[in-house]
């Protein structure tokens, strides 16, 4: 047993004094520099939710215009705008959003860390969230919004007569919030594997934790596919490659396996951290522990996996083999397994303890009740014969909302009810909370039950208005009535956050004494942990004596801030044993900035406005370069620090110890993935066609095999400069410049394959196909070129040497993805069409 | 006589193996029938062989996962212990992450189990 620290209260108001310099929030019109997780949590939070009022108002004037048959409030091309931006917005830009929010405010609390890893990430990740935000709702003020429906079928969203610039301002504006998003997965994943309190091994995790580390992952694999789509797509619309265009060999239904292969995951991935919170507050209003920890995790990895056997189950009617579609039947029947599990869990917790009834206890059950309503038709619904039948109706509206909004919006109601103490000190209101919760629920139902049967009744979706003695009629009154009525209850939550609240007789932390680490954080402090404690218990509060006290007290590690520097401890995976004081960026500009002109290249591709985007572009690539040449790998001052308690660890760790290799070897992942989905489409118009080549010549099997060649040495020169650099500098420089010279030729010999061969992008799919494949490839050479160089410079410059090493061990990660990814691409251009043929 | 059941690893990555079993023969058996319904025309098969052999990579996903599930139970000491395994020990952590693999496993079974079964009714690619 560790002997605690023992400091008296000068010491402890000195160390008190330093954290808080150091950790200090920057006031006035610099508070938006900041980039502490409770900020930056608070702020995507927020904007998160402002955007669902928004996507809500639509629904509302959607409900509006339904209410009657033959109404006229809307013209129909309003309409489809409306309900394009609702289903968009509220998917994109707040259900995914809202948990990332949480997960950035909550986890480092939870997992005792003082920040998450990458503190500047995430502030990047925001101000792309909120830019990209902004420009596609406010396309709807300016008659620009998408109209095709929130899934962008070609040959509907492809066409420029029907989908104007609004197609562009979907696929543009969400690629970009799409990047936000693989950020948030980077730090989540990172920071739940490595970041933890000494003590806290993995069946020690808060289940939220769990969770969020299942959906970080299944972020990185369903994120790309939709990417990769997106490159395709915007092709099409901007240069007229026809990927998804049949009278040149294209198939519209390539967009919807990427898409829905994208789209099913997401549907867990916004549905699990739901559930992760009910799994917070759960045990704390049964006041035990949850009961089957194990199954908890059963079900979050084997939802996980599941849900990405289920994408065709969108696709039942679009005439695949049925074979193909009893795989996805099954595999959808399958999913229901892990997700009952969950709830059998929560009924066993609360059956076993003893439950307080409280208003976070009563959305969540609410919510509970609604969502299992809605698996039950999400079962009736992946049986293929009856899917044929309520495709595109109501019932599936009615379906999809009552999944969503009972397996997600009321836990997040929840969750914000459970968590306003920890957040502002003070608790919400019990008698607004039962009101807004009423009209919530029965407000949800009238809207959403009748629709079961206007569905059943065939009444189809996307319409913006429908003739009488349908029998349509009263159902459509009753769902809009409902709507208003739900509206009320979340108008009433809303006027609850804001108004003003009396300050607490008494300071309490813990108010619904609660056992998890989260608790013992004080709001109004910007530190996060006072000192980093040892865990012993899945609930520290409950079974570890004395803990507040002692972590206030500053009796754990890192108590103090004597190096001026912004520090949390890195533990190991398995069993959270401190390995590394990990110095963490600090208030910065230049997230902001980065994203800002990010922002402006994508703003500025959407209307073909080819100068600002370059200059965005360049802007976007120094801010980038500058953000990691004084912000990462840098030398410290001394090896190793004091964290207290008698250790001193090492401040500069590189390779898989290491965060920043971690970071990377992820976003690869997801980078592959992205990659992968691209040869999918190769293959997949290979399938459909006799002659994937329509009589075009190829690439020929020269170009590409030295193209292969040259990445292969390029990626060998990159590994010899890494092992050169622990000799000395010399040998890494020449490795690294000669690693230059052959990638630049490898990009030249990987495009011209098809250059040589005048394959025509715009002709048919096949050479579409190839120049996409390549330039995929040879772009990521140039980023590889451009990470030789970055190592070289940092060389010459005396920031990386023999044992200060990060960079170069980093680069040649980056450069084992592009080897793979160069050896997959010019093998399949080059060697394929011989194959086949 | 070298035993080829393997020892045991200090890893998180082995709580993913039966499910990365599943996803392997879900993809397989979807790809192999989206190829051979599109190319049926030119290729020498039955589709009767095409069943044969995804019956035939099932059982070997099955015996995997089977494999997976008898390391794991291992690693959970042959299920001496009881849950919920939250001693703050290695050994705790051992007993948790053996029995989390151990109900992944039994999920990941009935999982390739169902996908299996349009194996035994389908038998043309009727679309």
């Amino acid at each position: 047993m560790v002997e605690l620290g023992n400091f008296s209260p000068e010491e402890r108001a000195a160390q008190e004094e330093r954290l808080r310099k150091v950790w200090k929030t920057p006031g006035g019109w610099r508070y938006w520099t900041s980039v502490n997780n409770s900020e930056i949590g608070l702020w995507y939070g927020v904007t998160a939710f402002a955007f669902m009022l928004f996507a809500g108002a639509l629904a509302l004037l959607m409900r509006a215009q339904l209410a009657t048959p033959n109404n006229d409030l809307v013209s129909a091309e309003l309409y489809n705008q409306a309900f394009t931006l609702h289903g968009t917005v509220m998917m994109f830009l707040f259900a995914v959003p809202i948990f990332e929010a949480v997960a950035i405010f909550l986890l480092p609390s939870m997992l005792g860390a003082r920040e998450l890893p990458f503190p500047r990430l995430s502030a990047f990740g925001f101000w792309s969230f909120l830019l990209g935000g902004i420009f596609v709702c406010g396309s709807i003020f300016f008659n620009a919004a998408p109209n095709a429906g929130w899934f962008m079928y070609p040959p509907l969203a492809t066409d420029k007569e029907y989908a104007g610039i609004g197609a562009d301002i979907w696929l543009l504006g969400l690629s970009f919030i799409e990047v936000a998003s693989i950020a948030a997965a980077v730090e989540i994943i990172v920071g739940i594997m490595k970041c933890r309190a000494p003590g806290m091994r993995i069946n020690m995790m808060p289940m939220f934790a769990w969770y969020l580390l299942i959906v970080a992952g299944m972020i990185l694999f369903a994120f790309p596919p939709l990417i990769a789509g997106d490159i395709l797509f915007e092709m099409e619309r901007m240069f007229d490659w026809p990927f998804f265009d049949v009278t040149r060999g294209g198939d519209p239904l390539l967009w919807q396996h990427l898409f829905w292969i994208f789209g099913h995951p997401e549907v867990y991935i916004i549905f699990l951290p739901a559930i992760a919170l009910m799994a917070m507050i759960v045990p704390t209003f049964s006041q035990r522990p949850i009961v089957g920890y194990s199954w908890i995790v059963l079900a979050a990895v084997g939802t996980g996996f599941l849900s990405f056997g289920l994408w065709v189950h969108h696709m039942f009617t679009t005439g695949l083999p049925q074979i193909s579609l009893a795989f996805f039947s099954a595999a959808s029947e399958a999913v229901a397994i892990p997700t009952g599990v969950q709830i059998f869990v929560f009924i066993a917790t609360m059956l076993a303890g003893r439950v307080i009834f409280s208003l976070p206890m009563l959305f969540g059950a609410g919510g509970l009740a609604i969502f299992i309503i809605g698996g039950l038709t999400g079962v009736m619904v992946a049986l293929a014969p009856f899917d044929w039948q309520a495709h595109d109706t109501y019932f599936i509206v009615a379906h999809l909302h009552y999944v969503l909004i009972g397996g997600m919006f009321f836990p997040i109601v929840a969750g914000i009810y459970y968590y306003f103490p920890f957040v502002t000190g003070k608790k919400l209101s019990d008698a607004w909370g039962k009101v807004a919760f009423w009209l919530m629920f029965v407000g949800f139902n009238v809207a959403f039950f009748p629709m079961h049967f206007s569905g059943l009744r065939g009444m189809p979706r996307r319409v913006f208005t429908y003739p009488e003695h349908f029998g349509w009629d009263l159902f459509n009154l009753l769902s809009t009535i409902g709507a208003f009525i739900f509206a009320a209850g979340v108008l009433t939550f809303v006027i609850d956050i804001f108004r003003p609240k009396p300050e607490p007789e008494t300071r309490n932390l813990n108010p619904w004494n609660a056992g998890t680490l989260e608790w013992t954080n004080d709001p109004s402090e910007d530190w996060g942990m006072r000192s980093v404690p040892i865990i012993t218990s899945r609930y520290p509060l409950w079974e570890q004596e004395n803990l507040q006290a002692d972590i206030e007290a500053g009796r754990y590690y890192l108590p103090d801030a004597k190096s001026g520097k912004r520090e949390t401890l890195v533990t190991s995976v398995l069993d959270a044993e401190p390995i590394q004081c990990l110095r963490v960026g600090g208030v910065s500009y230049v997230p902001m900035i980065s994203a800002l002109a990010l922002g402006g290249v994508f703003i500025a591709l959407t209307y073909h406005w080819w100068i600002p985007t370059i200059l965005c572009a360049v802007i976007t690539f120094i801010a980038i370069l500058w953000w990691l040449w004084t912000g990462t790998a840098q030398i410290p001052e001394t090896e190793e620090v004091d964290v207290g308690l008698g250790k001193t660890l090492p401040v500069y760790v590189s390779g898989p110890a290491s965060v920043g290799w971690w970071a990377m070897f992820i976003t690869m992942v997801g980078d592959g993935t992205a990659f992968a989905s691209l040869i999918f489409g190769y293959f997949f118009y290979w399938t459909v066609h006799d002659d994937f080549t329509a009589g075009a010549t190829g690439p020929g099997a020269f170009w590409p095999m030295v193209a292969l060649v040259l990445f292969v040495t390029a990626w060998l020169l990159t590994i010899a400069a890494r092992a050169l650099n622990e000799k000395g500098p010399a040998g890494c420089r020449i490795a690294l410049g000669a690693g230059i010279l052959v990638t630049i030729a490898a990009c030249l010999a990987g495009l011209a394959g098809p250059y040589v061969h005048g394959m025509d992008p715009t002709s048919n799919v096949y050479p579409a196909t190839v120049w996409v494949i390549a330039l995929w490839t040879v772009v990521h050479g140039a980023v590889g070129i451009v990470m030789q160089a970055y190592s070289l410079a940092r060389s010459f410059a005396g920031r990386m040497t023999a044992e200060y090493d990060q960079d170069i061990r980093n680069v040649t990660l980056y450069w084992h993805f592009m080897a793979f990814t160069a050896v997959v691409t010019f093998a399949v251009l080059g060697l394929f069409p011989m194959v086949s043929a | 006589m070298k035993s080829f059941i393997p020892r045991e690893v200090e890893s998180l990555w082995t709580l993913f193996t039966a499910p990365t079993v599943w996803a392997i023969h879900f993809v397989g058996c979807y790809a192999a029938v989206a190829v051979y319904c599109a190319k049926a025309a030119t290729l020498d098969l039955s589709f009767e062989t095409v069943r044969l052999a995804l019956g035939g990579f099932t059982i070997v996903a099955l015996a995997v996962i089977v494999l997976s599930a008898y390391l794991a139970w291992r690693q959970w000491s042959f299920g001496v212990q009881d849950p919920p395994h939250d001693e703050p020990t290695r050994d705790g952590r051992t007993l948790f992450q053996g029995y989390a693999t151990l109900l992944l496993s039994g999920l990941s079974f009935v999982a390739v189990v169902y996908a299996a079964i349009p194996l035994l009714f389908i038998a043309e690619c009727q679309r």
